[in-house]
């Protein structure tokens, strides 16, 4: 047994939500107990998905388990397939039904249905999200892309073609990556045949074979497919990862090896902002800045030579919960002279960054709260991710403007470089000194004294005469407040309190009462109740 | 201010009653028992709720809890892996080792959860004994277990599971003692204030609440208590309360002002309140409520509106937007139906309103697809889906995540329902 808070990633049939719901006409069958619905808010809320994902739960409970839960899976299957007529269906266990040894493929099987339905083995007590992901992804491609053929040669005149293979549901930025990708592909004139899971529907993954080669995205999700693919097929796929300006020139560099195009357009193009932005003299104070990097492996890796190499900054902490690829991201950590971290224990990743004392966090939602905690800045560069993460403006991690937004990402966390500069000569300065913390951090300082200047304010004289107005801090006449009032009104959320307060006051003032009561306080609430 | 109040009639119960009640089975879109401990918690504050059970479970409760995860919360997964399944490692050696280094991590904890989940249960794994020999082991720190696995409990009823756990460990009342209120349901800090200020005018001096705020501070309970039920949700809760000689009030739910004063009124004749105390104690926050609930009035009478089953709130929630709003019930739909306990809100519920005891997701949605709804009730699963329809929906877990209940929160539960009609109204876009 494992004690565990937070959960870097969800189980594995998670994984296999996020290629489902990617996909169209295609539908999940998951013998699942009551309540593992869950799964289903974090495709409507997080990544605000206007339909339900296309998954049936068998949602079976205690009563269940003494009659047939076989019985009940065959059920949910053949109405899910009456309902929805998907191209093919995926069926398979949660961790709960994984114990009851019910055969989902087998039992699917039995239906005989018109379609191609494809049993999924998600080990739960073993395997993690990515890792159901890419094993739903590849076993999709394994039974939906045909018999294995060799690579028939291109066409001359035809344009090269090529698959994207690896964005999801649930994916940190794949919506718009996506976007990226297609222009710079477009730009050097090769044609995208099938972008899978996402968007493809099964019918699309039968013309996978059509394409020249790969280009994996995402490995997580991607290289096992792929890697089908190339075995199946002869088609070769794409190693580097299009994050930073040197990604991406180097992504554009393989990517026109393969297609046999010339990458000049590209290269010599107007790429992006970051070189420039990076040289600018404002940027001067970032040469050197310590920076912890902690995500998924891909993007962990990514953005740390982002930020050693294309914004001067020294990395003190690389890690990784994807323990897959912790081989990769243990050689990239030995070229900034440090050893690599492979965990899923959040503790673990706080402790070192601890350790390692940052100037910078880049790292997933929870490196966000630690980081918080801590004091110390941060941006999100990987999954998991909240709801914030999937914003409405074009905001890719790839390509040349994946490399502006990372630029802007990266630095906007840490004080701009006139900032820092003015905070270090006006030190002494009662709105610039140490206290203060950095600009986006602040706060603390601000509230304390705004609560102060409240508590000023309150003790006036119920008889006091018409309010005198003078340059120092304002006098209102207010009614005091009861002790018990007063008590009242700390339970009321702080982020209301301020309200519930001045309409108080105010309602004891147009009333001319000479102490604000209990009753008082629920008077004006009822009042001005909107 | 001083009217005679609405008294609950046997000729009102026979003209109101008569719901028409449905049951359906098929695929359920609820949340497990787990997610009580979301709130449960931050009720009482030095108990602990360690989840036995698997990543998933983990996951749900990250999911659910959102943000509170980071700050030092007081519950957690121990995760049951493959050599836990496989034997290789002794489940309940593995559990107390958790436990002991939990315990030494977090030494303010008085009160332990060993909490159930469906991975535990199937395997079978034994937590009443472990609740026991652990609570050997680690005292004073007392050691319980509850189910809030989804195969025994949706949403609301894992906060009854662990109500019921502790009502056994409660205190025994003397004898002797004379009668006491215990009210029994979380509610919010304020929420319970209010309602002692209430009790306290009317003189009833002994009130109590399950669970209360601490673990060394739970009510004792005898022949001479008296408990009202604040929240629908807690039929076991009432059975262990019952089988220690306690007896329950029958009453509406404090939701609404007509609802607070028919639970009142249950406390006020059980304990010999004369009417004219009662009055007094009840007329000025009637009154508020009434201030604060006629603007919401006219945004939400004579809208139609659907409820999906989430937390057994759903039949007060109808009721109260039914009769103290004038709204139009097209369905309610609830997990579960207590009709014991839910006998006084039932009878005032429209005659012949649908009502819906379990679910059938897909059809359920397409008879409300059908009926085309102003408001529908419903989970985060389904609010965006079916404002995507053109819908407009209320996501129902907020409803207990706020102080809803009591006079002063009236107004505060009317603007819960009315907020997003308003918002369908203000957006041009």
């Amino acid at each position: 047994m494992q004690l565990t808070l937070w959960t870097y990633e969800g189980p594995p049939h998670i994984g296999a939500m996020r290629v489902a719901t990617a996909m169209t006409g295609l539908h999940y069958v998951l013998h699942a107990p009551q309540g593992d619905t869950y799964a289903d808010l974090l495709f409507t809320m997080i990544e605000r998905r206007d339909a339900r994902p296309p998954v049936t739960y068998t949602t079976f409970r205690a009563q269940d388990l003494g009659r047939d839960t076989a019985e009940l899976f065959k059920t949910s299957v053949a109405a899910a397939y009456a309902r929805f007529r998907p191209q093919a269906m995926i069926v398979g266990a949660s961790c709960t039904a994984e114990l009851i040894q019910d055969d989902p493929g087998g039992l699917a099987k039995a239906l005989d249905l018109p379609i191609p339905v494809i049993p999924l083995e998600l080990p739960a007590y073993q395997k993690k999200e990515n890792w159901g992901a890419s094993e739903t992804f590849y076993r999709l491609v394994r039974a939906l892309a045909g018999a294995p053929a060799p690579r028939q040669p291109r066409e001359p005149g035809r344009r090269p073609l090529c698959n994207l293979l690896g964005p999801t549901a649930l994916g940190f930025r794949h919506r718009d990556d996506l976007i990226e990708i297609r222009r710079l592909l477009d730009a050097l004139g090769i044609d995208v045949n099938v972008v899978a899971p996402l968007g493809a529907s099964p019918a699309d993954l039968g013309r996978l074979k059509d394409a020249d080669f790969n280009v994996v995205l995402y490995p997580e999700t991607a290289r096992a497919a792929a890697e089908y693919l190339k075995k199946a097929f002869g088609q070769p796929f794409t190693q580097a990862i299009p994050l930073g300006v040197g990604g991406t020139r180097r992504f554009v560099t393989e990517v026109a090896g393969l297609a046999g195009v010339d990458p000049a357009p590209v290269l010599d193009g107007p790429g992006s902002r970051l070189p420039w932005y990076s040289r600018s003299v404002d940027s001067t104070y970032l040469t050197a800045k310590r920076v912890f990097v902690f995500g998924d492996a891909t993007h962990a890796l990514g953005i740390a030579r982002v930020a050693a190499q294309e914004l001067g900054f020294t990395v003190v902490g690389l890690g990784t919960y994807s323990r897959e690829f912790a081989r990769e991201i243990r050689a990239e950590a030995a070229e900034h002279g440090i050893e690599a971290l492979i965990t899923d224990d959040y503790l673990d990743v706080e402790a070192a960054i601890r350790a390692a004392a940052p100037e910078l966090v880049l790292g997933t939602q929870m490196e966000r709260h630690v980081a918080k905690r801590l004091g110390i800045p941060c941006a999100v560069i990987s999954a998991p991710v909240h709801v914030q993460d999937f914003p409405a403006r074009y905001a890719p991690q790839m390509g040349f403007e994946g490399a502006n937004v990372l630029f802007d990402t990266l630095v906007h966390p840490l004080m701009m470089g006139l900032e820092e500069h003015l905070l270090g000569m006006f030190r002494e300065d009662p709105e610039f000194h140490d206290g203060v913390g950095p600009s986006h951090l602040g706060g603390t300082a601000r509230a304390a004294s705004s609560e102060a200047a409240a508590e000023v304010a309150e003790p006036a004289a119920p008889s006091a005469p018409a309010p005198i107005l003078l340059d120092e801090p304002v006098v209102i006449t207010t009614a005091p407040w009861a002790p018990e009032a007063e008590k009242e009104l700390r339970k009321i959320p702080f982020f209301v309190r301020g309200k519930a307060r001045s309409n108080t006051e105010k309602f004891a003032r147009e009333r001319r009462l000479p102490l604000i009561t209990l009753e008082t306080l629920y008077d004006a609430k009822a009042h001005y109740g909107r | 201010m001083n009217a005679p109040l609405p008294r609950q009639t046997a000729r009102d119960a026979e003209a109101c009653g008569g719901i028409d009640l449905h049951q359906e089975h098929g695929q359920r879109a609820v949340f497990c028992g787990l997610t009580g401990i979301v709130w449960l918690h931050r009720k009482i504050q030095d108990a602990f709720f360690l989840v036995v059970g698997s990543r998933t479970c983990a996951h749900l409760i990250q999911s659910a809890a959102g943000v509170m995860i980071f700050a030092e919360p007081r519950f957690a997964t121990a995760i049951i892996d493959e050599r836990d399944l496989a034997g290789i490692a002794d489940a309940n050696e593995e559990l107390d080792r958790v436990v002991t280094r939990l315990i030494e991590r977090r030494p303010d904890i008085k009160l332990l959860f060993l909490v159930g989940s469906c991975p535990s249960e199937v395997i079978k794994l034994d937590l009443s004994r472990a609740a026991q020999r652990l609570s050997g082991r680690l005292a004073p720190v007392r050691v319980l277990n509850y189910s809030g696995s989804g195969i025994e409990t949706t949403f609301t009823q894992g906060e009854d599971a662990c109500l019921a756990a502790l009502v056994p460990e409660l205190p025994r009342a003397p004898a002797e003692a004379a009668p006491s209120l215990l009210i029994v349901g979380a509610l919010a800090d304020v929420v319970e204030d209010q309602f002692l200020r209430i009790f306290s005018a009317m003189g009833i001096a002994d009130v109590r609440f399950l669970p209360a705020r601490r673990a060394g501070a739970m009510p004792a309970v005898g022949r001479g208590t008296r408990y009202l039920l604040a929240q629908p949700f807690l039929a076991d809760t009432a059975r262990a309360l019952d089988e220690r000689g306690a007896h329950r009030l029958a009453a509406p739910f404090p939701l609404g002002a007509e609802g607070t004063t028919g639970w009142l009124r249950a406390a006020a004749d059980a304990f010999g309140v004369a009417d004219e105390t009662f009055a007094a104690a009840t007329a000025a926050g009637r009154a508020r409520a009434e201030t604060a609930l006629a603007p919401h009035r006219e945004k939400l009478a004579g809208k139609r509106v659907f409820f999906f089953p989430d937390s057994q709130l759903e039949v007060p929630l109808a009721r109260f937007l039914a009769r103290e709003l004038g709204a139009a019930l097209v369905e309610v739909g609830t997990p579960y139906l207590h009709q014991g306990h839910l006998a006084a809100e039932i009878a005032w519920l429209p005659a012949g309103t649908r009502v819906t005891e379990g679910q059938s997701l897909d059809d359920q949605m397409d008879r409300c697809r059908a009926a085309r709804p102003d408001l529908t009730v419903c989970g985060l699963g389904l609010a965006n889906p079916l404002e995507a329809e053109g819908l407009s929906t209320k996501w129902s877990i907020e409803l207990l995540f706020t102080p809803v209940q009591g006079y002063e929160q009236a107004g505060d539960l009317a603007e819960l329902f009315a907020r997003p009609l308003r918002r369908r109204a203000l957006l041009e876009v």
